[in-house]
């Protein structure tokens, strides 16, 4: 249902406060769900349509069970899309409300102004709409269990795409047939002879043999592809022997991969500035006397931590208030880093005020990666004490290791990048001149799980329909993990 | 209208349940059985499926965490057995406290007494009614209770204080309404007795008798969740067998020899005192390390279980925890005599781990 008119009126006033502040948003519109719609509408990411799918049911029914047992409520949701769509559960008291509002909107001018959301398809709510059509059409007359595990496999390598790829200047197109292969003159071989020979020594359909010949050699040598690519999803809808509708299942995937690739790349940010946004609105504008302890309970609940756990709300205001402290008092640039009188850092204060303006900046040029990289400085790291913890072998445990500053931020930055995934390409799609799929792990000092790459190898082998191979490497040998829909095979490989 | 959702729901309780895409079972989080918390509390995960993708070894990589300690102290989460902490990025199963009926419920979606038959006399059908004995806040308009309703209303305007004496008028709104509810009557039941056999004697340690209680505990817990009116009968033995409560089964510590006949002959006493099998379906649970005294007792046994028990129970269960001493060999001699016959189930319980599986193996489908 649309919102009451009390939420309405208190909608327009949050908008006000939102926009004084400097958020340029979305139109959004608000919808109001109980708390069965809104973990329904959860589990789909989001969306009033998605495609049939038994994953949604478990995330239903883990939110159903979360919320019964008073373990975990959902208060809103919001969706990249223009118009800006949000949920607000029902339940939520008014203060909740007040405070989700506000979040929402600086969610919503998130997704409008990051640039890294610059390319996302802003009327994703139809475009996952139809997809929903077309796999239940495709579910009707190929059947249910078919249709399904097909997706299964491809949402296994459903990450397997190239996060700088929508900003990415096109790349032409590699010579699809040999047609646009020259062939340089001098690697023809012809019988010498005078011009008026020329034509029954060298006869022209002689010379043309040749030239196909070594235009087909050329190819081969070539490579394939060209260089490697990391957008694995897209090389197999390319070049895998997918019929219609499997290769339409798996292109809709890619788009669902690449539409939420943002959102995975800002969480911190994301939620940082959400609630960096949601708080000064209503501790500076909107909240009355009798509401500032319901305030601070759900604030504080939101950016709890616990050992073990970084939580990206915390972690992501403290980063935005502390820029924004930052470039108010001046304590950046050389002469600041090159102080070393704690006195004097201390009481730094060179009045420039341009704090607001910096972080409406970052807001709008970084991401999660980027964010932490620049901004998370020592004296952060020691206010907010951070630490690196790691699986201790000999106490079967995970132990807190170091809280040196470079170690905490080499850390964090690894789980960041490529969020804490390995990274991989396709490097041969004509592996051992058998049509045998090579990927290549780009192996940064920490090992695949070999169960896992084992059935993920499986599930791609589905859909290359010839085995598969990974280059990586296990305790510091250099391993060829194979797949040939049959059986898993490890074998020792030279470097490549 | 059905939901999306609920279709979505469904395929994945039946993917749960093994029913469809039984590939997919594997990648399935395996559910913690017990972890008590509390006094009636155990905490368990959610069946969660996991599609296989290219990750790291957790255990390699590490993280960053927030908050106090030294370098050195371990992650304060209570984790034990080198089990990951509940909230690392990526490993997430929702762990949440449940009771026991709920926890018996989720044991229930993948368990059944098997062969199960109508058995029963005419006291035990009940009649499959409709009875409005309840009172709802909605409802459809035709079962609105005037009564009630209007009585919510009175109270209402008398606490607002709109009610006027000199110009009594009651309108309800939409708040006060109050609704007939009614309950449907469960249909006819089935009897059924369950009797448990325990071997409380030497041989058995303390850890082979916490197993045994453990899983005849879980047995019997969700047995109560899933069949009203059951009947529980337990026995313990040692070189002699006696009818104890449920009690004294659970918590008695014995020592002594092993005669597994004791109990069995104790149990066909049992069964024809009290539970004609015309009229009861008779489900003796049997726990013991396999240790026997002697081939001439485990003969007896195999006499009592061919020439009288196998005539009247629905199903034997032997369940056999691995011996102290490694000399229990009573499952493998019941295997070799009785293999084929589909009234005995047999079943290894190495350890605590092994107690889910070995409860699937009692009262799991199509045996």
């Amino acid at each position: 249902m649309t919102l009451t008119a009390q939420l309405r009126a208190i909608k327009e006033e949050i908008t006000g406060y939102a926009r004084g502040f400097g958020l340029d948003f979305f139109d959004t519109y608000f919808e109001l769900l109980d708390y069965d719609e809104i973990n329904e509408v959860a589990a789909y990411g989001g969306y009033p349509s998605r495609y049939p799918h038994w994953r949604f049911g478990m995330q239903y029914e883990q939110l159903g069970k979360g919320y019964a047992w008073g373990l975990s409520k959902i208060y809103e949701m919001v969706i990249n899309n223009d118009p800006c769509w949000a949920y607000l559960q029902k339940s939520n008291s008014l203060v909740d409300q007040k405070i989700v509002i506000a979040h929402v909107f600086a969610h919503s001018d998130f997704f409008k102004n990051n640039f890294y959301f610059s390319k996302t398809d802003r009327k994703m709510m139809n475009e996952m709409a139809n997809h929903a059509t077309r796999i239940r059409k495709y579910t009707d007359r190929y059947g249910v269990d078919e249709v399904e595990a097909f997706i299964d496999a491809c949402l296994s390598i459903e990450e397997l795409i190239d996060p700088h790829l929508p900003f990415a200047p096109r790349k032409k197109p590699r010579p699809r047939d040999s047609t646009e292969i020259e062939v340089a003159e001098n690697k023809i071989w012809r019988i010498k002879s005078k011009e008026y020979m020329e034509r029954f020594l060298n006869p022209p359909e002689f010379i043309e043999k040749q030239k196909k010949q070594i235009k087909e050699k050329e190819k081969k040598e070539a490579g394939f592809p060209l260089e490697p690519q990391r957008d694995v999803l897209m090389f197999l809808i390319e070049n895998a022997p997918l019929n219609r509708w499997k290769r339409d299942v798996l292109s809709m995937i890619r788009e669902e991969s690449y539409y939420f690739l943002p959102q995975r790349q800002t969480k911190i940010m994301n939620e940082g500035w959400a609630s960096f946004w949601h708080s000064r609105i209503l501790t500076e504008k909107c909240l009355k006397d009798s509401e500032v302890v319901d305030f601070a309970d759900h604030h504080s609940k939101t950016l709890q931590t616990s050992p073990g756990q970084l939580n990206p709300y915390k972690l992501g205001i403290e980063l935005f208030r502390d820029i924004k402290e930052r470039w108010d008092k001046g304590r950046f640039g050389r002469e600041y880093d090159e102080c070393d009188d704690s006195h004097i850092r201390d009481a730094w204060d060179r009045k420039l005020m341009q704090g607001t303006a910096k972080i409406f900046e970052v807001r709008k040029l970084y991401n999660d990666l980027g964010f932490i990289d620049e901004f998370l400085t020592e004296d952060f790291a020691e206010e907010q004490k951070l630490f690196a913890y790691k699986f201790n072998k000999q106490s079967g445990r995970y132990e807190i290791t170091s809280r040196d500053f470079e170690t905490v931020k080499r850390q964090l930055l690894f789980g960041l990048t490529n969020f804490g995934n390995p990274i991989i390409d396709v490097y041969d799609g004509n592996y051992e001149n058998r049509g045998e799929l090579l990927l290549r792990h780009r192996h940064d000092g920490v090992d695949m799980r070999l169960d896992l790459a084992s059935e993920t190898l499986r599930n791609l082998e589905m859909i290359w329909t010839k085995p598969v191979h990974i280059a990586t490497a296990v305790e510091g040998e250099r391993k060829l993990l194979s797949h040939d829909g049959k059986e898993f095979k490890t074998s020792s490989f030279e470097a490549i | 209208m059905v939901r999306r959702i609920e279709n979505d729901h469904r395929r994945f309780r039946e993917i749960v349940r093994g029913r469809i895409r039984k590939e997919l079972r594997k990648y399935m989080s395996r559910g913690e059985l017990i972890g008590r918390k509390g006094k009636n509390l155990v905490s368990i995960p959610l069946p969660q499926i996991d599609i296989p993708r290219f990750r790291y070894g957790s255990k390699d990589s590490g993280g960053v965490g927030q908050g106090d300690g030294e370098p050195g102290q371990p992650l304060s989460q209570g984790e034990e057995d080198g089990g990951e902490p509940g909230e690392l990025p990526g490993e997430h199963s929702l762990e949440v406290e449940v009771t026991l009926e709920e926890l018996a419920k989720i044991l229930g979606e993948e368990l059944e007494l098997p062969n199960i038959k109508p058995k029963g006399t005419v006291k035990n059908i009940k009649s499959d009614v409709h009875k409005y004995s309840g009172i709802r806040r909605v409802g459809p308009e035709s079962l609105r209770h005037f009564k009630r309703t209007f009585k919510e209303a009175l109270k209402r305007e008398l606490m607002t204080g709109t009610y006027e004496p000199g110009k009594p008028m009651i309108l309800p709104v939409s708040e006060d309404k109050r609704y007939r509810s009614w309950r449907v009557k469960e249909a006819p039941e089935s009897n059924a007795v369950i009797i448990y056999m325990m071997d409380v004697s030497g041989s058995m340690g303390d850890e082979q008798k916490e197993i045994v209680r453990m899983e005849a505990f879980w047995i019997d817990t969700w047995l109560r969740s899933q069949y009203k009116n059951i009947e529980n009968r337990y026995i313990v033995h040692d070189a002699a067998a006696k009818e104890v409560d449920a009690h004294t089964f659970y918590n008695l510590r014995e020592s002594g020899g092993t005669k597994i006949s004791s109990a069995y002959q104790l149990c066909a006493k049992l069964i024809q005192d009290h539970y004609n099998p015309e009229d009861w379906n008779i489900y003796p649970f049997h726990f013991s390390d396999g240790d026997n005294w002697g081939t001439d007792d485990t003969k007896i046994c195999f006499e009592l279980l061919s020439k009288t028990l196998f005539d009247v129970v629905n199903l034997f269960c032997y369940g056999q925890v691995k011996s102290a001493y490694g000399s229990g060999k009573f499952k493998k001699e019941l295997d070799s005599e009785f293999g084929e016959n589909e009234k005995l189930v047999t079943s290894d319980i190495p350890d605590r781990n092994a107690i889910l599986d070995s409860i699937k193996e009692f009262l799991g489908k199509g045996k």
